[in-house]
């Protein structure tokens, strides 16, 4: 049996990708599983939901093909003789694997998947982000893992630092510490500008190709076009009613991390020219003046959909994420102002540099950010995700709740994991909090 | 107008009838694992316009009856206000959840703070630890009020605390030293999460436990203000619920 996500297919004959599975050596009973539990939770999250954008016909189509079409694509470039790149994190630079001619794929990291096996390895204190990337691998059911090349791991936290020491021995392809600064000093910048060279020169082994200034401009328009767009989605989202759920936002934000990235740019644009009819026509998910909500926190890998699911099953709508997976991971656009490839890495680095990631000491400009995103989207409140032992994100969150609700700004903080069995509980917070936000 | 309240909690399920809105009536009976036939046995015989839930079991029986819902959070707040008008604090220990409650001077929802998601700190967790040192639950607390000394227990989780327990009676440990070591654990896991909020007088302290003397002491004690506790304290989120179902006053 071939079991695919449960989304609607009519153009497209159905593909066998077993064979594929098989020779990327993933253990198909357990994938089919996932891929079961995938599918049917979303058709149950985002093929439920009423007066969906039509252009979202295409992430549906992306997320029925994600283990299949996206992997072959990926499968195919990669016997083309290009690099292909995975990585778990928004400081790993885009621009660079595409000037090295390469491709980048975010790593899978959202689901309760393989803990058991994972518990091998580490602590069960550890966060869920981190077990989830362990027992994907572990339990092999990632079909982007034994694609890649080379897999980057960023020295972001400390569980996910440490627990790269295990992991670069779990993978079949090689794998890259990428080291990263934790302040926001001269010698900070020094750290990232020395990885980001590191990594260049990394990619030009492994491709054997020269990253040339025409190419590594090329690679920041691209990158650039695709956060362009993804900032013109979250300011369309600013409309009251707004014009698109948050969890389609999620979703698209989700799928910048797996897909082609200019075909990807031009279905955002679609969607966003959509968009802006729905909003000339006073159409909304819900109706005008419906409670607003914006995330501030952890970023939610796919398949985590569990809390903005509930929130906006809820009464409400989330108009914003500042979180990676959102307007932390996109803020910002690179400049192409530059004469040699040593410039413009520098350009690069200003760009990533500013992310206000809370691996940063101290980290400021992320409550700005948070309390700017609040503002501009017209937010009645804003809900805080920490998954539970994140420590950078659980230390700020109290800071963040009080320098936000002394400007008037509720704050509903929510600590949890990838397991379903609090969703009740969550429930009965956010049910809560929206009932006392609505006003 | 008659209308039901419904408060289907993790341990019991409490019913409350509010007619021409005065109360009129309750009930609190265990949840067992069948909360809905225990609502059914509630509702059995009654007349009533309008049944609202709360609770965890609020969706299920929402899901079987034509009832309204609401949180309990919402819920405790309005049961509070109704029969202590002053309340701007509201400290709820139940059977799985311990809730922390601010309310504006207007009546409505500040902001509230809720345990985590395990029983830790709850009245469930009194109730293992209890049965732990082999007391009745009315001995247990007599015993923490009782005790001069406190054997300090500092996990949270009841499993963990249980673990502790058992390794300190081990050790010749008297059992009512660490019946008031318990109950101060819970109380200060109570007063951390009042001090998250603004707290403003009146605090009134409902729900399950506010029926443990020993907690309402120690809770009183460690706030250094006064701790309101109504007649019936776990009744009033049902109470609350009851009273949703009224048009808004004015």
């Amino acid at each position: 049996m071939n079991v695919r996500w449960a989304t609607k297919k009519t153009m497209k004959e159905e593909t066998d990708y077993r064979p594929m599975w098989s020779e990327l050596g993933l253990d198909l009973e357990k994938h089919d599983a996932l891929l079961g539990v995938l599918g049917k939770s979303y058709g149950d999250v985002f093929l439920s939901q009423k007066d969906r954008p039509e252009g979202m016909g295409y992430l549906d189509f992306v997320m029925s093909e994600v283990h299949g079409l996206r992997v072959k694509e990926v499968m195919d470039a990669r016997k083309d003789g290009k690099v292909v790149v995975g990585a778990f994190c928004v400081f790993v630079p885009e621009e660079l694997v595409l000037a090295a001619g390469g491709v980048l794929v975010g790593l899978c990291t959202g689901a309760d998947f393989g803990t058991e096996k994972a518990e091998r390895y580490l602590p069960r204190n550890t966060c869920a982000l981190i077990k989830s990337f362990f027992g994907f691998t572990l339990e092999k059911v990632c079909p982007y893992i034994p694609t890649c090349d080379l897999i980057v791991g960023e020295n972001t936290c400390d569980g996910k630092k440490k627990a790269y020491e295990t992991y670069k021995d779990l993978i079949p392809g090689e794998f890259l510490a990428m080291d990263m600064p934790n302040t926001k000093s001269a010698e900070g910048r020094e750290v990232l500008r020395k990885a980001y060279v590191d990594f260049a020169k990394q990619l030009e082994e492994m491709s054997g190709r020269k990253i040339t200034v025409e190419a590594l401009k090329a690679g920041i328009a691209t990158a650039n076009a695709k956060r362009e767009a993804l900032h013109r989605l979250a300011k369309l989202r600013h409309a009251d009613p707004a014009p698109i759920s948050g969890l389609d936002a999620l979703l698209i934000n989700q799928v910048s991390f797996y897909d082609d990235p200019v075909r990807f740019t031009g279905s955002v644009n679609k969607i966003c020219d959509e968009l802006e009819e729905r909003i000339a026509a006073g159409e909304g998910v819900l109706p005008k003046g419906a409670p607003r909500l914006i995330f501030s926190g952890c970023p939610m890998a796919v398949p985590n959909w569990k809390l903005s699911a509930i929130i906006e099953s809820s009464g409400a709508v989330l108009v914003g994420e500042e979180s990676c997976i959102g307007e932390r991971g996109s803020q910002n656009l690179v400049s192409d102002e530059g004469e040699t490839v040593e410039e413009l890495i520098d350009q690069l680095v200003d760009r990533y540099f500013a992310i206000d990631c809370a691996i940063f000491t101290p980290n400021p400009g992320r409550c700005e950010h948070a309390r700017q995103i609040a503002t501009d989207a017209g937010a009645d409140g804003v809900v805080h995700y920490s998954l539970q032992f994140c420590t950078p994100y659980q230390m700020e969150a109290p800071v963040l709740e009080r320098k936000l609700e002394e400007g008037g700004l509720p704050v509903l903080r929510l600590d949890t994991d990838y397991s379903q069995e609090d969703v009740e509980q969550l429930r009965t917070r956010v049910e809560a909090f929206v009932e006392q936000v609505r006003r | 107008m008659r209308i039901i309240g419904l408060d289907i909690g993790s341990r019991t399920v409490k019913r409350v009838i509010v007619e021409d809105g005065r109360m009129v009536g309750h009930r609190v009976l265990p949840g067992t694992h069948d909360p809905l036939s225990v609502c059914e046995e509630m509702l059995a015989g009654q007349e009533y316009d309008r049944v609202v839930a709360t609770g965890y079991g609020r969706r299920l029986f929402a899901e079987h009856r034509e009832a309204g819902m609401i949180t309990e959070i919402r819920a405790a707040a309005l049961g509070v206000r109704h029969v202590h008008p002053t309340a701007r604090c509201i400290l709820d220990i139940g059977g799985q959840d311990t809730k922390v409650i601010s309310i504006r001077p207007d009546g409505q929802v500040g902001k509230f703070e809720m345990n985590d998601r395990c029983a830790a700190g709850t009245g469930r967790f009194l109730e293992v630890m209890a049965t732990a040192l082999s007391y009745s639950m009315a001995e247990f607390v007599r015993a923490g009020d009782e005790a001069e000394e406190a054997q300090a227990i500092n996990a949270m989780c009841t499993v963990f605390a249980e673990s502790e327990v058992i390794s300190a009676t081990a050790r010749g440990v008297d059992r009512a030293s660490m019946a008031r070591g318990l109950h101060e654990a819970v109380s200060r896991r109570a007063l951390a999460m009042l001090r998250r909020v603004e707290l403003h007088d009146d605090v009134v302290f409902c729900g399950g436990g506010a029926l443990n003397g020993c907690l309402q002491r120690f809770v009183a004690e460690g706030l250094g203000r006064d701790v309101h506790v109504p007649d019936e304290p776990q009744i009033l989120a049902a109470l609350g619920a009851a009273l949703s179902a009224l048009p808004e006053p004015g």
